[in-house]
This record gives structure tokens, C-alpha cells and sequence, in this order.
């Protein structure tokens, strides 16, 4: 018997509230609590519930040849156990009867496979916990946000202790190769890969009611013809999409839940297929060949690619920002932070600030809470920023395993390579040359100051002179009047200076930052 | 094609946008194969005439006596003369006009508007009505003489003479909506303008509104129905690069408002959110250009808010002293209360300003990568401007789309879709 392996994601993002600028410092809950109880309770009572109750009427009827999987991400259990806990009831329900798979992903939906690994297994950890504890299974199938894979993230994958991994049969990757067979890891071979075939999968997720397609409308007769004409020597069919397809994205007037009632009859009745979970699948199959994916591949778009997340230059300045806080919050425990830390990085925040829709895509709208990608960009910024400031003042820097001191500086970057390590320094009090103008940069305005205070303006005008002006344009703000009127004096008459001069005034500047920093 | 087209001004003589389109339009309208009369009330001699034939009226004399005359008199002769009228221009200009008006002795409007020899202005000044019914009663006489196929009338000042040839000629008339009453005076309309404005939209074959703001307006305010106007949005011709002083004397970031200081432009709205800003981040300066009746007031709310060592009042620029000012602004802002078109964002993206404008401006229906907010919404608008100067990624990628996007609108493009106005009503007239 071939294998027919439905897997369905479930996914709901923490909608932000508008945010404006004057609430940083002081308001810090950041969601929109009215529009996601509303869309959460409206999609359980259209989709999750009836369509859970229908599955598990399947199970009752066809026993075991009637098997899917599930994904369930942690925003989206998050949100249900606040607005709607029936419903992870009802999961819990079909997880007792034995026939349903449930996967493991990033607990908040996050996109942290492309950017740090010490936080994707964070939350790979956090994720399998969290369905282990609701639904009795340790999940031993991945599946990464988006379908999202690469030959990299499946080693990781596979060290995490998964021997499974799902991901988009891209027609780029596959080339002449069929997505209906399994697949390994170019890296780790003992890691199998199922691949999304998407032309039946989207047949059923995005044409199903799209009145102009000519297979419209679909039938469970004409799609099991479909499956019927596969290459005898193809071993499985996987059919993954959101679960939101099922009165949802397709209304329940579209006849998408009559067609799912019916669709298993004719599938165990006129073909050779049955229905397995992705485990299952990669248990009785041999993988025919490594698939090499060196570079990203997700299952969005044409392009199965990754700019629907990442990639416009807003995108990557909000997510590298947002991971910029990593090294802070590892050593993290205010619930408050980690709850919010984790709902930042839902990728539906990058998503809304893409840029491509302008020129395709309806459906990416209808997905969208924003008018344009611009406001969600300055909207995620602003409560970015409150989040930032609450870190710095709550979280203690983990630097090379262990953590002590007050934090002080800021990471503008995620690879804060260059960042001070206060803490090295204050062992070493001379050793200025450790420091670098480039750390007055990610120093607060309230620090800097007290900082200048230290310095007199003789060798602060020595220590500028062949500074950047980027450098200059932070400390001058932050001098004192009067200092500010003796720097310019000496900086008119220092027409010509010696090297000596700006080395004596930067050693000061470097001495003045470590006792700032050692007090 | 031959096209009758009435115009209040053309440039180099021109007051505002007005002219700026027209001279747009009918040059791109020629490349479509558009033979053009454009009539204006005085031509000076040192038009761009490449494109158009132009005829000033103040070179067409009548007389009186011919009872063709006598009888297009009757036609435009609805206008009253001599009441208050709000000119095309400023409510400030108005107030002095209507100064002047009452010091004045008016003569009886027939005697003036029938005179053999009639000296048009131009522009808007205190014998405007005088000369928009003179205007009106040459287009009528034009009209039975010249061969065309189709009337095309931009803006109040010209539908009563638009009315008048389609009147003499039965050709279809189109009058085109570069702004309405509610523009230019908000809620306190003058009703003669309007009533003007009505009569040219209810006459006219087609309306041409130049955004679809102004469109909403027409169908609202004028009654007219919604089948018969179209939106053509304006283009912006090609420029050439700025290559004045682009230095920085300023270490702080700079916003930049620029337009008449009236309330349809929205700067108080512009000071609010410039208060706002600055309690947060003193390291910005807000820079408000043009002039207004509404300076003193602005000036007074700048000072009762304290803001005036960071807020700036530059009085009216040349085009010249306006590039400087693009070149070191960071952000420009168009708060506009009620804006038909508004090229002046285009212009500042052009020199790859970030802007902010309101939704309640017809650009905004043509651009994507702005900032649009509502004009009464002070807090989004103080929020679109601290986004664009705190996240460096946002104005980098409005730079990197605006340009392509301002060049994307063409009067070309606008012009194409004109002469498919212009086919469907010689079609329509043909037919009945």
C-alpha cells in the first residue's frame, strides 16, 4: 500500500495594537487582545472545532487507515487556552485515538532557524514540552515555520533528536525528481525528509473554490483519479497545508467539509493508497536519494523562497534588532519578557512588512492587519523599542556562559562582536586599548554624560579630532553648555595637533568608561 | 482630433498648478495626434506654443452691434457681476480685493464686458467676473468659427465659456476638475464659484476629476452623476537634477512642511505633531516654507507651545531656495485638509525626501511608498515622522522605490486616457 499523508499547520500570531512612540518607557502590553480573541474564537468556531469533530468521526469510521498529522504552533495553543481551551480539548481528543501525529516546531512560529541556533533549540525544546505535556506524545517529526528547510537546518533538526523533517518540494530542489518519494538530509542521512507535493496540496488549500479554475469544482471522485494516475512506482502523496483551509480559507459553503467527509471512502476504495503520518511514512520507507538544499527553500510564493519574511531592508533591520536581545535574554526569567520576547518573533510581523505585495497577491492581504508594510514596520519598531528598554533594564547579558554585573551596554547588532565586556575590563584597568569610540555608540545618553563629565574638553577635542563623525554626532549632544562652547574654542585652534595628544586624550576617554563601568 | 481647449492661464504665466497641467497635459496630448486651440485670456508672446496654438482673447475684438454678439451675450449673461466673489487664489488676496472692489465706482457690466477692444489681466484679479463673462462671450464667437471636435474647459474660471461654444458649436463638452470651491475655502464656499462650477459639470458631457478625492466631491457636493466623472489622475513632468549647495549646517534632522499657510493645507496640524515629537527627541528641527493667512496664528501657537527655538518659519521660497531645503530635509510632510492632487510631495521625493501625507490629498491614491495618514489624526502623523527619522531602514527604502514610482506617472499616461474621453463622447454625440 502507497501512502497518503495529510499534515495540517495551526498557527496564530499575537496581533499587535497600534503603538505609537510616546508610549515607549511606560505602556507595555503590546497586543491586540480584542482582534485576536475575535479572530481566534471565529476561526475555532468555523474551522477548528468542526473540522476536529469530523476528523475524529473519520478515525471512528476507518479506524486505522484513517491517520494525519498536526502542528500546532505555541502562539496559536497560547491563544486557544485563553479564548477558546475547547478546542485544544477536542486536539487532546483525537491525540487519544492513537491515529494522529503531532509535530514538533518553533514554539513561537519564529523564524530563528535562519538566524541563531542556541535560540531555534530554545524553542524546539520549549515546543516539544509543551505538546508533550497536552497531548501525551513526544513528537518525533519536525516541522520548521513555513515549511522552511536547508541542508544546515536539518542537521540541526537531526541533533535535536528528530529523525523526521517535512518540507516544500520545490521544483528548484527537485529538479526531475518526484516529491513522492522520501527523502534524506544532504548532511545527515539518517534524518528522512517528506516533501510537500504542492500541486495536489493546493489544489485542495487554494483552488478548491476558485470558480475559474477549469477542475472546478473539485470532486473526492476526480481527486482520487488524481492520486490514482500517480507513477505506479511513487511511494507517497503528501498533502500539507494550513488547517485554516477547512472553513476558513474555504468556506464551509464552498462544500470543502463534505468534500474531506467523503474524500477517505474513495481514496481506501479505488486505489492502492492508505493513510499514514509522517512517521509512519519515514519508518516503512527508504529514503531513494540525499536532497541537497544549501540555501533556504519555504513553501510561500512562487518562489519558494524566503522574502516574504525577510530580505527588504525593514525586515532585516526588525529582525536583527529583535535577535540583537538574544544574548540578554538567555539568562532571562521575568515571564513578562520571555512571553513578549517569544511573541515578537511570530514571522506573520515580518510578513506584514513585505514589500511585494504591492505589485501581486490578494492573499497575502487578506492575511494583513496593516494598510501598508510601512506601518507595520513602524508599529513593530515602536513596541520593539519598549521591549528593547525593558530588557536592558531587567536582563543581565550572558557573556561566554556566565553572567554578573549591572548591564549597560546596548547591542544594536545580534553578532555584538565588538560589544565591551565590562567585566574583562574591570579585571584589567589599563587596558584601554580594549576600547573603541565605536562603544560610546550603544552607551545610554544618562551613562555618556556621565561619562563626559570626566573628561575635560583639552583632550575630549584631542580624542574627537580624527574620530568619525557619526561618533562625534552622539557625544557632542550630550556635553554640557559650557563644555560644549570650550571644545569648539579648541577645536578652531587645533589647526595642528600631535599624535600624542589625541593617544593621551582617547586613553583617558578609555580609562573614564572602565571605572564607569567597574563602579 | 481637434480640440477647443479653455484655459485661465498657461505658462510661463502662471499662478499655481493650474497652468503647470495644462501645459502638461496639451504637450503629451499633441503626441497622441491631439491638434490643440488653446484659448487664454492674454497671451503674452513667450508661450511654449510646440504643442498648442494658442489665441489670447484679448486679441479678439467684437462688436457689439452684431446681432450674433447680441445673442451670445444672452447666453453668459447669468453671471452676476459685482457680488462677492472669491477669486481663484488665496482668501487672503480676497480680502484685499474685496477692499478694493468697494472703493471702487463698478461700471455697468454690459458696457464693460461689450466694449469693441477688451484688455484681459489674466490671473485673478479684481476684474475677474468681468473678464470671465468677456472670456465667455469670445469663446461663444470662437466657437462658430473655428473647427473642432470637442470643448475641453480646465477649471471655473473657463466653464462659462466652455457652456457658451458647446452652446453655439453642439460639440460635446468635457470640463476638467483641477480643484473645487471646497478646496480652495473649505466649508464657507462662495456660491457664486460654486454655482459656476455646478452649471460647467452639469453642462458637460464628461467631468475629469484629477484624483479620485476630487471625484467623491463632485458626486457629493455637486450632484453629479457618479457615470459621467472620470479620474484622470496628473502627471509630473520630467525635471532636471538639483545641483545647488546640499550642505548641512544643521547637526539636528529636519522636517520640512511646505505650501500656503491656509487651513486647507493642514499646518497647525504640522505644529502639533512637531510638539509632540519634541518632547521626546530634542535633536529635531521642523522647518515650515510659504506663506498665508494663517501665519500669525501658526506663529502665535509655535511660541504658546515653546517650540520656537526648534520650529522655523522661512516665508515663501523660490524653486531654487525650495531644492535647498529638499536637500537637507529628512522627512517632508503634507498634512493637506483637503487636497486635489498635491505635486509637491512628488517633488520631494524626487529629491529622495521621505514623505508623510494625508489620505485626504489625491497623490496619495497614486503612491505606495509614502507614509499616509489621516489630517486629523496628530498622533499617527507624529508617529509616521519619528518612524522615518528613528528607523533608517524605512526611509532607505522609500529612496530606493519613491523615484521609480514618481516616474511612473506620466502625463503620457494621463493624456492617453484623456483622448479615450475624448473618442467616447464624439461617439455619443454622433449617436444622438
Amino acid at each position: 500500500m502507497r501512502s497518503i499523508c495529510f499534515y495540517f499547520q495551526v498557527h496564530q500570531p499575537f496581533r499587535l495594537r497600534t503603538y505609537r512612540f510616546f508610549e515607549m518607557g511606560h505602556e507595555h502590553h503590546y497586543y491586540n487582545d480584542f482582534e485576536n480573541k475575535h479572530i481566534l474564537n471565529r476561526v475555532a468556531q468555523k474551522c477548528y472545532l468542526p473540522m476536529n469533530e469530523l476528523l475524529l468521526n473519520l478515525i471512528g469510521r476507518y479506524g486505522d487507515k484513517f491517520r494525519v498529522a498536526f502542528s500546532i504552533s505555541g502562539s496559536a495553543i497560547e491563544q486557544l487556552r485563553d479564548y477558546a481551551p475547547q478546542v485544544i480539548e477536542s486536539f487532546a481528543q483525537l491525540a487519544r485515538t492513537g491515529n494522529v501525529e503531532f509535530l514538533a516546531e518553533t514554539y513561537a512560529h519564529s523564524l530563528a532557524s535562519l538566524k541563531s541556533k542556541p535560540e531555534f533549540e530554545r524553542q524546539v525544546n520549549l515546543h516539544r514540552k509543551t505538546i508533550e505535556e497536552l497531548f501525551g506524545q513526544k513528537p518525533t517529526t519536525f516541522r520548521n515555520t513555513e515549511l522552511i528547510y536547508s541542508d544546515e537546518i536539518g542537521e540541526m533538526v537531526y541533533n535535536l533528536g528528530f529523525d523526521t523533517m517535512l518540507t516544500e518540494g520545490a521544483k528548484h530542489v527537485l529538479g526531475w525528481k518526484s516529491p513522492n518519494h522520501l527523502y534524506s538530509n544532504a548532511r545527515k542521512p539518517e534524518l528522512k525528509v517528506l516533501l510537500k507535493n504542492f500541486k495536489l496540496s493546493d489544489d485542495i488549500a487554494f483552488r478548491f473554490s476558485h470558480q475559474g479554475w477549469k477542475e472546478w469544482p473539485l470532486t473526492p471522485e476526480k481527486f482520487t483519479s488524481w492520486l490514482a494516475k500517480t507513477d505506479k512506482t511513487d511511494e507517497v502523496v503528501n498533502l500539507f497545508m494550513d488547517y485554516e483551509t477547512f472553513g476558513e480559507h474555504q468556506w464551509r459553503e464552498t462544500g470543502i467539509f463534505d468534500f474531506m467527509k467523503a474524500l477517505p471512502a474513495k481514496i481506501l476504495k479505488n486505489t492502492d493508497f492508505t493513510f499514514r503520518t509522517p512517521a509512519e511514512v519515514s519508518k516503512i520507507l527508504q529514503p531513494v536519494a540525499a536532497i541537497h538544499v544549501p540555501y533556504p527553500i519555504s513553501w510561500a510564493d512562487e518562489e519558494r523562497d524566503l522574502t516574504a519574511w525577510l530580505g527588504n531592508e525593514m525586515q532585516d533591520e526588525a529582525f536583527g534588532k529583535l535577535l540583537g536581545l538574544e544574548k540578554k535574554i538567555t539568562n532571562c526569567t521575568q515571564p513578562d519578557i520571555l512571553r513578549d520576547w517569544y511573541r515578537l518573533q511570530n514571522s506573520d510581523h515580518f510578513y506584514y512588512m513585505c514589500t511585494k505585495w504591492f505589485s501581486d497577491g490578494d492573499v497575502h492581504k487578506y492575511f494583513n492587519p496593516y494598510t501598508t508594510p510601512y506601518e507595520a514596520f513602524i508599529n513593530y519598531m515602536n513596541v520593539l523599542s519598549d521591549f528593547t528598554i525593558r530588557v536592558d533594564e531587567h536582563c543581565v547579558e550572558n557573556n561566554k556562559g556566565e553572567a554578573k554585573g549591572e548591564p549597560t551596554i546596548q547591542h544594536g547588532q545580534h553578532e555584538a562582536a565588538d560589544s565591551v565586556d565590562a567585566d574583562k575590563q574591570a579585571d584589567d584597568g589599563d587596558r584601554s586599548h580594549d576600547f573603541s569610540f565605536e562603544h560610546l555608540k550603544n552607551i545610554s545618553n544618562a551613562k555618556l554624560k556621565k561619562l563626559l563629565k570626566d573628561i575635560d574638553a583639552e583632550n575630549l577635542a584631542y580624542a574627537l579630532r580624527d574620530a568619525g563623525e557619526d561618533i562625534r554626532d552622539r557625544v557632542l549632544p550630550n556635553l554640557t553648555k559650557s563644555a560644549r562652547q570650550e571644545y569648539d574654542q579648541l577645536t578652531e585652534k587645533m589647526k595642528k595637533i600631535k599624535d600624542e595628544d589625541i593617544a593621551r586624550g582617547r586613553d583617558k576617554i578609555a580609562k573614564a568608561f572602565n571605572r564607569l563601568f567597574n563602579s | 482630433m481637434k480640440i477647443l481647449m479653455f484655459g485661465w492661464e498657461f505658462p510661463p504665466h502662471i499662478t499655481g498648478g493650474l497652468g503647470t497641467a495644462c501645459y502638461g497635459l496639451t504637450r503629451s496630448l499633441a503626441t497622441e495626434g491631439a491638434e490643440i486651440v488653446f484659448v487664454v485670456p492674454k497671451a503674452f508672446g513667450d508661450e511654449d506654443q510646440s504643442a498648442v496654438r494658442l489665441m489670447g482673447a484679448s486679441d479678439i475684438e467684437i462688436d457689439a452691434a452684431d446681432p450674433d454678439t447680441q445673442e451670445f451675450w444672452k447666453r453668459v449673461t447669468y453671471l452676476q457681476i459685482g457680488s462677492n466673489l472669491i477669486p481663484y487664489v488665496t482668501p487672503e488676496a480676497f480680502r484685499r480685493l474685496v477692499e478694493e472692489r468697494q472703493r471702487q465706482q463698478q461700471q455697468p457690466i454690459d458696457d464693460l464686458v461689450l466694449k469693441a477692444k477688451f484688455d484681459f489681466n489674466g490671473g485673478y484679479g479684481s476684474d475677474l467676473l468681468a473678464e470671465v463673462s468677456r472670456y465667455a462671450l469670445i469663446a461663444a464667437g470662437l466657437a462658430g468659427k473655428q473647427q473642432f471636435d470637442v470643448i475641453h474647459a480646465h477649471d471655473w474660471p473657463t466653464y462659462p465659456a466652455g457652456i457658451a461654444a458647446a452652446a453655439i458649436s453642439h460639440k460635446p463638452l468635457v470640463v476638467h476638475v483641477h480643484a473645487t470651491e471646497f478646496d480652495r475655502s473649505g466649508e464657507n464656499i462662495n456660491h457664486e464659484v460654486y454655482d459656476i462650477e455646478r452649471r460647467g459639470m452639469e453642462a458637460a458631457d464628461r467631468v475629469i476629476a484629477v484624483s479620485n478625492f476630487t471625484r467623491n466631491t463632485i458626486i457629493e457636493k455637486y450632484g453629479i452623476a457618479p457615470d459621467k466623472v472620470v479620474t484622470v489622475h496628473n502627471g509630473i513632468a520630467a525635471a532636471t537634477d538639483y545641483t545647488g549647495s546640499t550642505t548641512r549646517y544643521l547637526k539636528e534632522k529636519v522636517v520640512t512642511f511646505l505650501g500656503r499657510l491656509t487651513q486647507q493645507k493642514g499646518p497647525e496640524y504640522f505644529v502639533e505633531a512637531a510638539h509632540m515629537l519634541l518632547q521626546y527627541d530634542k535633536n529635531v528641527r521642523f522647518v515650515m516654507a510659504g506663506s498665508g493667512d494663517m501665519l500669525p496664528r501658526l506663529v502665535r501657537q509655535v511660541a504658546r507651545l515653546g517650540i520656537g527655538t526648534r520650529f522655523h518659519f522661512t516665508g515663501f521660497l523660490d524653486e531654487q531656495e525650495v531644492q535647498q531645503l529638499f536637500a537637507i530635509s529628512d522627512v517632508f510632510v503634507m498634512p493637506s485638509v483637503s487636497e486635489p492632487f498635491g505635486l509637491v510631495p512628488l517633488e520631494a521625493i524626487r529629491a529622495n525626501v521621505p514623505v508623510v501625507i494625508s489620505r485626504q490629498s489625491g497623490v496619495s491614491e497614486v503612491l505606495d511608498h509614502v507614509l499616509k495618514v489621516d489630517f486629523w489624526d496628530v498622533n499617527a502623523l507624529a508617529d509616521a515622522i519619528h518612524g522615518l527619522l528613528t528607523y533608517k531602514s524605512l526611509a532607505s527604502e522609500f529612496r530606493k522605490h519613491g523615484k521609480n514610482e514618481v516616474s511612473q506617472l506620466t502625463w503620457d499616461h494621463a493624456a492617453h486616457q484623456v483622448i479615450k474621453i475624448y473618442e467616447d463622447v464624439v461617439a455619443i454625440s454622433q449617436l444622438t
